[in-house]
Formats: structure tokens, C-alpha cells, sequence
């Protein structure tokens, strides 16, 4: 058999006899059935899989590949967004030459690009995969469940987006993020413009006001100034992401435990 | 393109026949899926669209606003959605021919044959997340990331625009106000999503596409994802201009642009031009009307639904509890295309109007 190997399948077969390989890879070469299987069990990463799946599952016109796609999009999201925290600094004095110089004097300056693009393919991707979840019925039980994690998913993933759209701290971050943030003045009971937050009082003074409504909770003040660009940066880069990452486990443990991708019963 | 062309087609994209044609051409679509899933006609109506790109490409204030940054995704999604829209009913059109004539949906063919996910899956995820980075890096090296003038609170832009992922909501202003626009009727978007599987009692269509299996909960998907949702952000994209003025593609953005019509209340409406006398002072009293118009729009609404066989075999099918989350939902989300039509034919500006509630 080793005779008939060429070099490359030869020191191919050194390395993966060697100590260390033995000691990270425990199973042979994927060739076998058996070992294709303990590939899938063996990894931490792969694990996330089952073993086997239907071959349906594999068709890209079923799945559009929608969901792994935005799964990818939130790893590079993160990636370049780690990258991007080097050379930010959230406060109005910083930020927009910040970006500026990101985009003009940075090595690999495309990072901020890619971030950008990246979070705008993301929101499409997760509602085409939400539109072919629903159309295939792949929400039908046992599934329900994983449905609705998927939805506040998607309302995370717009959180994100919106959250980020502050941080370049330019005239589109500004106004979209004020535009935005003047629906929560009108929070029912929360908000100092909406219904009912009249009737909120302590000794006759009102308790909700413009420096204490929603909004305000939000924006840490009345205006989309310092504090509300701290704010909004660590829900960003921290908050928000660490929901997400929470439920994106939830969401794909539960699509193995419901069976894994849906098909025909 | 001829002015005169130029100039009939900004009309057509007025607010009215905007939506009205956009309903037309969804329930069109609905009703002839298997015909235009065809790949030849699909192919045709794509070209229909890329040839009125092309041809409008010259116009400057086309220019404008399809190649401002910002807008690149969303033209990027008229194409996407609608190869979407086609991939799930051109396999929903085959799949429903297949079942008519006795025969399992594709998917179900194989459903008994099972793949090892290694190498088969692993080397498919490996290769889209490639391709995928691949586009990703061209897309970014090509078009930089929007970036404007630095954030200036003294100068408001006009328009003023959220992002363009909730430019549906900001469209909704227009008819609604902010509480019910931005916190309300988004709450009851995420609960309605929510409750779909425990409603949608139909053991049928799991797993494949079809559409004749589940004609009615996919069309009711369809007419909030599609129409109120998709299309109200093109709307707010591409047709709304300074102060939230509607502008045709080939308009000039003209911030002098004459200010819409006054708009009425109901009250009024009823005391003043119904009864011929004045508006009673306390808001309690004038506002009965409009306050026993919403109430019966929840309240009876559901019970006269139940006449029509589609809403009679759901309730059967769901029991009180689900029909009533599932209709209760349905009304709210009818309540925009209803409160559109009414500002347009009466003018109709709150069905109720209290300070700070108004609806």
C-alpha cells in the first residue's frame, strides 16, 4: 500500500503518525464510515452537527443556505468588529476622525467596510431564512419553540444593526439613531409624549419627563450626545452580542434536538 | 426616456397607485403562482425590471438616490426577495402539480435516505462561507461603507431617515402616531411572529414547499412580510423625500414641495358635518364615535368574520383561544392598510383623538 502513496500521501502519513497529531486528531483519517462519525463527535466545533442527516437537509434549494450564512455573517461581524475596537474610541471627540482614519491610513482598511456590508447582508440574510423557514412549514411542532427564539433573534439582529449605526458618529448615525429613538418618547406610560405617562405622579410633580422617559434611558440623556454613543457602543460590542451568542446556541441545539433540518414527515 | 413617459411613471408611483398596484400585483402573484414560477416568464419579468434600471440609469435624480451608499443594499434586495419569492413558489408549484397527480412533494422522495455530514454537509458549509467572504471582500473593496459629514445636532437633514431596515415603521407614522407606529404595533409584529406555530393548526406542509396546502396562512405571512413590511421600506427608500413628501423616481427632491391636504378627525366628521353641531368639549364625549368604532372593530369584527367558510373552518379547526390571538393580531395588522385607505379617501387623520392617545 505505502508504495503505491506518492511523497505528499507519504508525509501526509508521517505527520498524522506522529505524537502530537495522534494527541488532537484520536481517530484515523475520514475515510472509513467509523471514522467520519468520531470526525463529528471528536470535535468540539463540528459537534454542533449530527452524525448523519437527511439528504434532503443538503439541498441548497430547500435550506438557501440561509441560516448558516447568518451564522458566518455574525462571525465575521465579530471578527472584523474586534479588529475595529482597536482604533475606536466612543466619544463625539473621537469618533468620526476615528473612522476616518480607519478608513484612510489603517493596514487591511477594508475591515470597517466588511463590518458595514456584513451587518446590512445580515439583516437580509436572517429574514430570507426566516421566509424559508416559513415557507417550507419548518416551524410546525416539534419546532415551535425554536421559532420563536429565532424571532428574537431577528430582533437582536436589528438591535445590533441599529445599535452600530451610531457608533461613525456622522450626520446619517446621528439622525437615523434620533429618528429612531423618538419612538420610545411615545412609550404607553414610559415615555413623557405617550399615552398615559400624564397620569404618572409623585405629590403632583410628574415622574416621567424627558430626562427620565424611555428615551432618555436609552440615549442616557435628551440628546444623541457623549453618553448616548457610550451607551449604544456597549450594547454593541458587548450586550447585544452576548445575547445573541447565548441564543444562537439555544437555537441550534434545539434544531438538533427537534430532529434536526426539517423534511417531509 | 421621454419626459412624457418619465412623467406618467412618477405618477404611478404616487402613494395610492404605489400600494394599490403593490396589492394587485401580490395577490396576482398568489393567484397565478404556477404560471409566472415558469423560468422563461420569471426570466422575462426580471428583464422588465433590469431594462427599466437601465433605462432610468441616465435620469439624474435616479442617479441619485439609487446609487446613494446607503441605498446599495436595498436595490441589491428588490432582486434578492424577488429570486426568493420565485425559488420557494417555482418548488411550491412543482411540488403541489406532483400531489395532484398522486405523487409525494420532492422533498419526500428521499426522505428516507440519510448522509454522513462528513465530508458531505462540512465541504458545503465550507464552500458557501468561501464564496460568501469572496463576495463579501469585492463588495467592500468596490463600494465604500457610507460616511457623511460629522454628526452636527444644530443641522437637521431633510429627510431625516432611520435606517433603512425600519423605514416600514417610519412609514407607518405617516398614518399612525409614534405610540402606536414605533412601540405598539412593533410589539404586536414580534408576539404575531410568536404565535404562528401554535396557531397554524394544519398538519399539512411541513417540511416542503407547497402553497395549495396552506393557501391561507402563507398569503396572510405573505401580505404582512411582502406588503407591509417589503414594500413600505422601497416606499420610504426610493419615494420618500424632504419632509416625508412623496417624489416620483425621476422627481426632483424639491424641499418647497406643496404640503399635503389638512386632514380630519372623526370627530368632527361626525358632530360637525354628520349631526350638524359643535364638538361636545369633553374629549370622553366626542370621542364616542370613534372609541365604539375601535371596540367594535375588535369585538364584533372576529364574530362577523366567522360567516365567511375560510375564518369558520380556522375557528373550528383552533378553538377560541387561538382564534382569538390569531384574529386579534390579523385586525391589527389590517388596521394599516385600512387606515391608509381612509386617509386617502377621507382625509381621516385619528379615529380617536385624545391628547396623547390619539389613533
Amino acid at each position: 500500500m505505502a508504495s503505491k502513496k506518492g511523497d505528499i500521501g507519504r508525509i501526509f502519513d508521517y505527520i498524522s503518525n506522529t505524537q502530537a497529531w495522534k494527541s488532537i486528531f484520536r481517530h484515523g483519517s475520514p475515510d472509513t464510515t467509523r471514522n467520519r462519525s468520531l470526525v463529528m463527535l471528536m470535535n468540539v466545533v463540528l459537534h454542533l452537527h449530527p452524525v448523519r442527516m437527511r439528504k434532503s437537509g443538503l439541498r441548497i434549494k430547500y435550506t438557501w443556505c440561509m441560516g448558516g450564512l447568518t451564522f458566518f455573517l455574525f462571525l465575521v461581524e465579530t471578527i472584523t468588529g474586534l479588529l475595529l475596537m482597536f482604533y475606536y474610541r466612543p466619544t463625539p471627540e473621537y469618533a468620526y476622525i476615528d473612522i476616518q482614519y480607519l478608513r484612510s491610513d489603517v493596514p487591511l482598511g477594508v475591515m470597517r467596510e466588511i463590518h458595514r456590508w456584513g451587518a446590512h447582508a445580515m439583516v437580509i440574510t436572517v429574514w430570507l431564512h426566516m421566509l424559508r423557514v416559513f415557507m417550507t412549514g419548518a416551524y410546525k411542532p416539534p419546532r415551535e419553540f425554536n421559532w420563536g427564539v429565532g424571532v428574537i433573534l431577528l430582533v437582536l439582529t436589528l438591535l445590533l444593526s441599529f445599535s452600530g449605526y451610531l457608533l461613525p458618529f456622522d450626520q446619517l448615525a446621528m439622525w437615523a439613531v434620533t429618528v429612531g429613538t423618538n419612538m420610545a418618547r411615545a412609550t404607553p406610560l414610559l415615555g413623557h409624549e405617550g399615552p398615559g405617562a400624564a397620569f404618572i405622579k409623585v405629590g403632583g410633580v410628574n415622574v416621567i419627563h424627558a430626562a427620565t422617559d424611555a428615551r432618555a434611558l436609552l440615549l442616557g440623556g435628551r440628546i444623541v450626545g457623549a453618553s448616548a454613543l457610550l451607551r449604544f457602543y456597549v450594547l454593541h460590542c458587548i450586550g447585544f452580542p452576548l445575547a445573541v451568542a447565548f441564543l444562537i446556541a439555544v437555537h441550534f441545539w434545539r434544531v438538533r434536538k427537534d430532529g434536526g433540518i426539517s423534511g417531509p414527515l | 426616456m421621454p419626459v412624457g413617459a418619465k412623467e406618467f411613471i412618477n405618477h404611478l408611483f404616487g402613494p395610492v397607485s404605489y400600494t394599490v398596484f403593490g396589492v394587485f400585483a401580490f395577490f396576482l402573484m398568489l393567484a397565478t403562482y404556477r404560471t409566472w414560477t415558469k423560468p422563461v416568464v420569471f426570466f422575462i419579468l426580471n428583464s422588465l425590471i433590469v431594462i427599466f434600471f437601465a433605462l432610468s440609469w441616465s435620469d439624474p435624480n435616479f442617479n441619485k438616490i439609487v446609487t446613494k451608499p446607503d441605498n446599495i443594499p436595498i436595490v441589491a434586495l428588490i432582486f434578492i426577495i424577488l429570486f426568493f419569492m420565485w425559488l420557494s413558489f417555482r418548488q411550491a408549484a412543482i411540488n403541489d402539480e406532483r400531489m395532484e397527480n398522486g405523487m409525494p412533494p420532492l422533498e419526500a422522495v428521499e426522505k428516507h435516505e440519510r448522509v454522513l455530514v462528513w465530508p458531505d454537509l462540512v465541504f458545503i458549509e465550507f464552500l458557501s462561507a468561501i464564496i460568501f467572504m469572496v463576495v463579501l471582500i469585492i463588495w467592500s473593496v468596490g463600494i465604500g461603507a457610507p460616511l457623511e459629514e460629522p454628526a452636527n445636532p444644530t443641522k437637521t437633514p431633510n429627510p431625516s431617515k432611520a435606517p433603512w431596515y425600519f423605514l416600514g415603521l417610519q412609514e407607518m407614522l405617516v398614518y399612525f402616531d409614534p405610540w402606536i407606529a414605533g412601540v405598539v404595533l412593533p410589539s404586536f409584529i414580534i408576539t404575531g411572529l410568536m404565535i404562528i406555530p401554535y396557531c397554524d393548526k394544519n398538519p399539512k406542509g411541513a417540511g416542503y414547499y407547497t402553497f395549495k396546502d396552506r393557501k391561507f396562512v402563507i398569503s396572510m405571512f405573505l401580505f404582512g412580510f411582502m406588503v407591509l413590511w417589503i414594500m413600505l421600506i422601497f416606499m420610504g427608500t426610493f419615494l420618500r423625500g424632504p419632509n416625508w413628501n412623496f417624489f416620483g423616481p425621476y422627481e426632483y427632491w424639491d424641499v418647497h414641495k406643496a404640503p399635503v391636504l389638512n386632514n380630519i378627525n372623526l370627530s368632527e366628521y361626525f358632530w360637525i358635518h354628520l349631526l350638524g353641531v359643535g364638538i361636545p368639549t369633553n374629549p370622553l364625549v366626542s370621542e364616542l364615535p370613534g372609541i365604539f368604532l375601535i371596540l367594535a372593530y375588535f369585538i364584533i369584527t372576529p364574530g362577523i368574520l366567522m360567516f365567511i367558510p375560510v375564518f369558520k373552518r380556522l375557528y373550528s379547526n383552533m378553538g377560541f383561544l387561538r382564534y382569538s390571538l390569531i384574529i386579534f393580531h390579523f385586525l391589527v395588522m389590517m388596521s394599516l392598510p385600512i387606515k391608509m385607505i381612509l386617509r386617502w379617501t377621507l382625509n381621516l387623520k385619528y379615529i380617536i383623538a385624545i391628547p396623547t392617545f390619539n389613533i
